[in-house]
């Protein structure tokens, strides 16, 4: 077994996903399955590997993420808002914060 | 049966005063309303921007001015993409209710070239699935066999085009969610290079695999389209500045020489035989067009969907967490700010969703995140590295899109895994970056379409265009 059911609800957690009791074991042995297919990357040897974190390389994205810092109208704040379950213009209103 | 509607066929009834750009958008509005209840391919209706813009084009046509290059094409939209003022779900129940306050890019772009944007198509929760089957909101129909799945994610953009209910669509294409519905139903798909088409707009999945690309009835139209939302955009710093050709002129380029690469390790085991079939007589066919098959080994292919579930499912965790109930979307109360996250979260996910969120938090989590994300990463760039060697040697990658045809509703649906290795002939190419598009190849016992997948180079759209436009001329469709 490569996921118990404690790794699943430790990760639920981190995510801050409420899963049932059923959920829990239900993803549990799904994702068990995924990652012992998964295991089968252990085959090749990556040593010397540099990762790939992106597809893009830098002389096609350097002009991309550079550019003049420009102020642009957007005027749509009111919308945004309007889409909020609990707005208070112009702000979004959460439950009390104090403690966890 | 008549023929499927094409842009140029949109353009001549137009121009030829045959039908107004308004009486055509009805037309389209009442095959969507008989169909559409047994195909489920729309999730909602934008009447009011349709017949907006059909005015606008009949207008045109009044002052005896010219039609821009989609003008009055009759298009669909993928729910992942945002429209301003249309409800945009992304099939998920947390955003039931979402109004996108701007336009994607790449949608502006099409209502900027003339096309009548419909409405919005049913898809998998947050482009995750391969059957549509994962939308909150019901299945697709696959048009040509209602007992059978259009593919995913992109089923109903899929879909609409096929049954005739748009004359071309936007999708988006993570692992293959263009290619393989466009395979399923019949049609020609395709994905642009990583960087080809903004994603502004497009609420995000894997951001280091997302593409949007576009649906048609020939590889002519979905040049046109592609053409049309390719290039860069000030809002998304990953479209890149490479210009972008004229593929409608492109296309038309002979093909007598090409060299097609035909990976031996994408015809192993695992592929019907139907599809094998129909692959094999798609690539006599090529050969007759004048192509040179050149046998190649991409030996890493094995171990792409890993590769991909690894990075795929850990940057969905990382996109995703911002459905928390605050700023749209679902809220499920609860006295804490945690409690509220979590009972959102929770009941606004489906269960697809939900499996990747854990997948993907568990990648990323402290220990397990050089055993797992890491060494994703690396088994990546090996893979992106077998397409570079490759295209040392040929043009074009020759593939099949898909190693089985569409499968029955439900066949696949309680076993993830067998699901995510129908992806194995497409992923690659996302996790690589290049381009790809599927063209229809065959129908195995008459009725179930095959697709014939195409990979070009990075920014090598052109190419594979070309080649399945020839493909497509040659009867590719009806092998």
């Amino acid at each position: 077994m490569r996921i118990s059911r404690e790794d699943v609800a430790r990760v639920a957690e981190l995510a801050y996903l409420d899963l049932s009791e059923r959920e829990l074991e239900t993803y549990r042995a799904q994702i068990d399955e995924i990652l012992e297919y998964i295991g089968k990357l252990n085959e090749l040897d990556t040593a010397n590997v540099e990762p790939m974190a992106q597809v893009l390389t830098d002389d096609q994205t350097a002009d991309a993420t550079l550019r003049e810092d420009t102020v642009v109208p957007c005027g749509i704040a009111a919308e945004i808002l309007k889409q909020a379950p609990d707005p208070e213009p112009p702000f979004f209103r959460v439950p009390k914060v104090i403690e966890r | 049966m008549t023929a499927p509607w094409t842009i140029d066929g949109v353009k001549h009834a137009l121009t030829a005063k045959k039908r107004s750009a308004r009486e055509l958008t009805t037309d389209f509005y009442i095959n969507i309303n008989r169909r559409n209840p047994e195909l489920n391919a729309y999730l909602e209706l934008s009447p009011e921007r349709a017949y907006a813009q059909a005015d606008k084009i009949d207008a045109l046509i009044a002052a005896g001015k010219p039609l821009p290059a989609l003008g009055g094409v009759p298009v669909a939209i993928k729910d992942v993409i945002s429209t301003r003022g249309i409800t945009t779900t992304c099939g998920s129940k947390i955003l039931q209710n979402y109004v996108p306050p701007y336009d994607a890019t790449a949608v502006a772009r099409l209502e900027e070239a003339g096309a009548i944007i419909l409405g919005k198509t049913n898809c998998d929760e947050f482009a995750m699935g391969s059957s549509n089957e994962n939308s909150a909101y019901g299945a697709v129909k696959n048009p040509v066999a209602l007992d059978r799945v259009p593919g995913g994610s992109s089923g109903g953009s899929a879909a609409a085009v096929a049954a005739g209910l748009a004359v071309a669509s936007l999708g988006t294409d993570t692992g293959g969610s263009i290619r393989q519905p466009g395979a399923l139903c019949g049609i020609p798909a395709m994905m642009g290079s990583y960087g080809r088409v903004s994603r502004y707009g497009l609420i995000a999945f894997a951001s280091s695999l997302d593409r949007i690309g576009p649906f048609a009835n020939t590889v002519k139209d979905v040049a046109a389209v592609l053409q049309t939302v390719a290039g860069r955009d000030a809002n998304d710093s990953t479209s890149t500045t490479a210009p972008v050709p004229t593929y409608t002129h492109e296309i038309t380029k002979p093909v007598k020489g090409m060299r097609i690469g035909i990976p031996r390790d994408y015809f192993a085991e695992g592929m019907d035989s139907g599809v094998r079939e129909k692959v094999e007589k798609g690539i006599e066919l090529l050969k007759k067009l004048g192509c040179e098959p050149v046998d190649i080994r991409m030996p890493h292919t094995d171990y792409a969907i890993a590769t991909y579930y690894i990075i795929a499912t850990a940057e969905a965790s990382s996109n995703l967490a911002r459905y928390d109930g605050v700023r749209y979307g679902l809220r499920i109360d609860d006295p804490t700010l945690l409690g509220m996250y979590r009972k959102t979260r929770g009941a606004g996910f489906g269960p697809e969703v939900k499996r990747r969120i854990v997948l993907g938090t568990y990648v990323l989590s402290a220990g397990y995140y050089d055993a797992y994300y890491l060494k994703g990463q690396k088994v990546r760039a090996l893979i992106a590295q077998d397409f570079r060697d490759a295209f040392q040697k040929v043009d074009v990658i020759v593939t099949p899109t898909s190693p089985i045809p569409a499968f029955k509703l439900g066949e696949k649906t309680n076993d993830p895994l067998q699901m995510y290795l129908a992806d194995i002939y497409t992923v690659t190419g996302s996790l690589a970056g290049v381009p790809g598009i599927s063209v229809p190849c065959g129908k195995i016992c008459g009725t179930l379409p095959v697709g014939l997948q195409l990979f070009g180079p990075a920014f090598g759209e052109s190419k594979i265009l070309q080649l399945a436009h020839a493909f497509e001329q040659a009867g590719g469709a009806s092998l």
